[in-house]
């Protein structure tokens, strides 16, 4: 019975938005490579920016979801310690999203689609980051994928870290899991500034509206895609279908619209945002 | 009793009534120094911070400034609460201090002649930070800019997005940015002039977009915070970290340019490319 129990609490729907934090940052949480094999029928990594080199925590090539060729780009935290180590925890530095921009143009030229999924604590801080220009590089993603002339589909999968995290979420759908998180800033920080204390993080995480009811309210995501009972970390294969259901039926709307049409459509859609003065 | 626990000892006023510090190098002077060299360390050369208004007074031609979308201000959805009180009254007691609206000031103007649309953060109004009213001011001045065919010129100074506003606030780097790219695509010329100081989701948004970007000297200049980074990395920074002349040297900056000639430097490149 005791384990009968258990089982039913571990598997109750998360109350608070910590509850939703803890969810979004479980390692066992599915991350692109699982997203990519339980998804695509073939996918084919392309490596670096051109530039400096081949940032680990942000990965893409050019994929297949049932028959529609697309481009798939995505931060990799990793599941492993060797994972997360190699992919810098998901911290992308700007090679990263230098990346990302080189072969999104590549996508524009084929006239492919492209889906992006998100999942980081945030953009990298570390000297050498400052030093290359990782300000330019997401200030210039944004501008980038706001104009990019192809249809883009963004799924918030874990977490969505900040400008880190939107300098790959500027599209025409947005997608987000039930559990996943997204905000300005994490809760632990805005604690640590607003409260002077990082063990506020629940506290901040309310105030914030981080979880994806919060934010289809708010207008910043299109839909929430549903997690099985207990969270996506439960049943990766479940979680991965309902993705991959709200994926195509995004990409079969996009598809219709000519290119300006699809370009209005996304910047009104972000020139929505936050205008409480009309 | 000693002589120094007597309680008749003399008043002396505090440091600060006397000295202006400098911040980045803390050579003390006395105020009305500091004063008459326009805020500029005489040491150093530390550009302090100015007030909107100062600013748009040393950029604008005399009477040319026309305020717009001062009725677009800050927006209480959350209604953020946090250990100190909520947002909505900090937010009124910035707006009763300062007498602006919000963190940017946008107009009309000329600048040495040359039209332009002049948008001027104040870093006194919640530490300049972009708020979805900021956002939206900048929104519609790149979309007036396009309409009247103005250069756009905007002086950053913000720690980043503002936290009070959520989701939102972080969503107005991407519609700024958005906003920015129009302008350029509408072959309009964007100045960026970033002062001290820039940083966060400022940086990361329009202020690094300019088809210039143009700051003053030793202004700071960065993504993350400089503790952030050094708990990352685990090593102390050098001093010139994230400073104006750290920027110029990887790249990212076009000129750093004094406060006495921004103007005139400005009004050159306007006239360079035929606005």
């Amino acid at each position: 019975m005791a384990t009968k129990k258990t089982t039913a609490k571990r598997n109750a729907a998360p109350k608070t938005a910590m509850d939703r934090v803890k969810l979004a940052r479980d390692p066992k949480r599915p991350h692109i490579g699982d997203f990519i094999s339980l998804i695509c029928s073939d996918f084919e990594e392309l490596h670096g920016d051109r530039l400096v080199s081949d940032d680990r925590a942000l990965i893409g090539g050019f994929a297949t979801i049932d028959g529609e060729k697309v481009l798939v780009l995505g931060h990799h935290k990793g599941a492993t310690v060797e994972e997360n180590m190699e992919a810098n925890f998901g911290m992308v530095n700007p090679d990263g999203y230098r990346k990302a921009m080189r072969l999104a143009k590549l996508a524009e030229k084929f006239r492919l689609p492209v889906v992006t999924f998100v999942d980081t604590p945030g953009a990298y801080p570390g000297d050498t980051a400052e030093a290359r220009g990782q300000a330019e590089a997401i200030a210039k993603s944004l501008e980038f994928f706001a104009g990019l002339r192809t249809p883009i589909v963004v799924v918030v999968t874990g977490e969505g870290g900040s400008g880190g995290a939107l300098a790959i979420a500027v599209g025409d759908t947005v997608l987000m899991l039930e559990n996943a998180v997204y905000s300005v800033i994490s809760p632990e920080g805005c604690a640590g500034i607003l409260w002077r204390d990082g063990a506020k993080a629940p506290e901040a995480a309310e105030a914030l509206k981080i979880t994806a009811p919060d934010l289809l309210k708010l207008g910043a995501i299109d839909e929430i895609v549903k997690e099985p009972a207990g969270g996506a970390q439960k049943n990766h294969a479940a979680t991965a279908a309902n993705v991959k259901k709200s994926i195509l039926k995004a990409l079969k709307s996009l598809k219709g619209l000519a290119t300006d049409e699809l370009l209005d459509r996304r910047y009104s859609k972000l020139r929505a945002m936050g205008n409480f003065f009309k | 009793m000693s002589w120094f626990e007597s309680k008749d000892k003399p008043k002396i006023p505090p440091a600060k009534a006397l000295w202006a510090i400098c911040p980045k190098c803390m050579s003390h002077f006395e105020k009305q120094v500091w004063k008459d060299n326009g805020r500029i360390c005489p040491k150093c050369g530390y550009h302090g911070r100015l007030s909107a208004r100062e600013r748009i007074a040393s950029m604008a031609d005399e009477g040319t400034f026309v305020e717009t979308f001062r009725e677009v201000g800050y927006s209480d959805h959350l209604e953020f609460h946090d250990a100190t009180g909520p947002y909505k009254e900090k937010v009124e007691a910035t707006i009763a201090k300062t007498g602006e609206t919000e963190s940017i000031v946008m107009g009309t103007c000329e600048i040495g002649g040359h039209k332009a649309m002049l948008g001027v953060m104040d870093f006194a109004f919640m530490g300049g930070s972009l708020g979805t009213g900021t956002g939206e001011r900048i929104a519609r001045a790149c979309e007036q800019a396009i309409a009247e065919r103005r250069p756009l010129v905007i002086f950053s100074a913000s720690g980043g997005a503002r936290m009070h506003e959520g989701i939102l606030s972080l969503m107005q780097m991407a519609k700024t940015s958005a906003a920015i790219g129009r302008l350029k695509d509408a072959g309009l010329p964007y100045i960026s002039v970033l002062t001290d100081p820039t940083t966060g989701g400022v940086s990361a948004s329009y202020a690094m977009l300019g088809d210039i970007n143009i700051t003053e000297p030793r202004a700071l200049i960065g993504f993350a915070g400089r503790r952030v980074i050094e708990n990352t990395i685990h090593q102390k920074l050098p001093d010139d970290f994230q400073s104006a002349e750290y920027l110029e040297k990887h790249g990212f900056i076009d000129k750093i340019v004094e406060r006495k000639d921004l103007k005139a430097f400005i009004a050159k490149m306007l006239n360079y490319w035929g606005f």
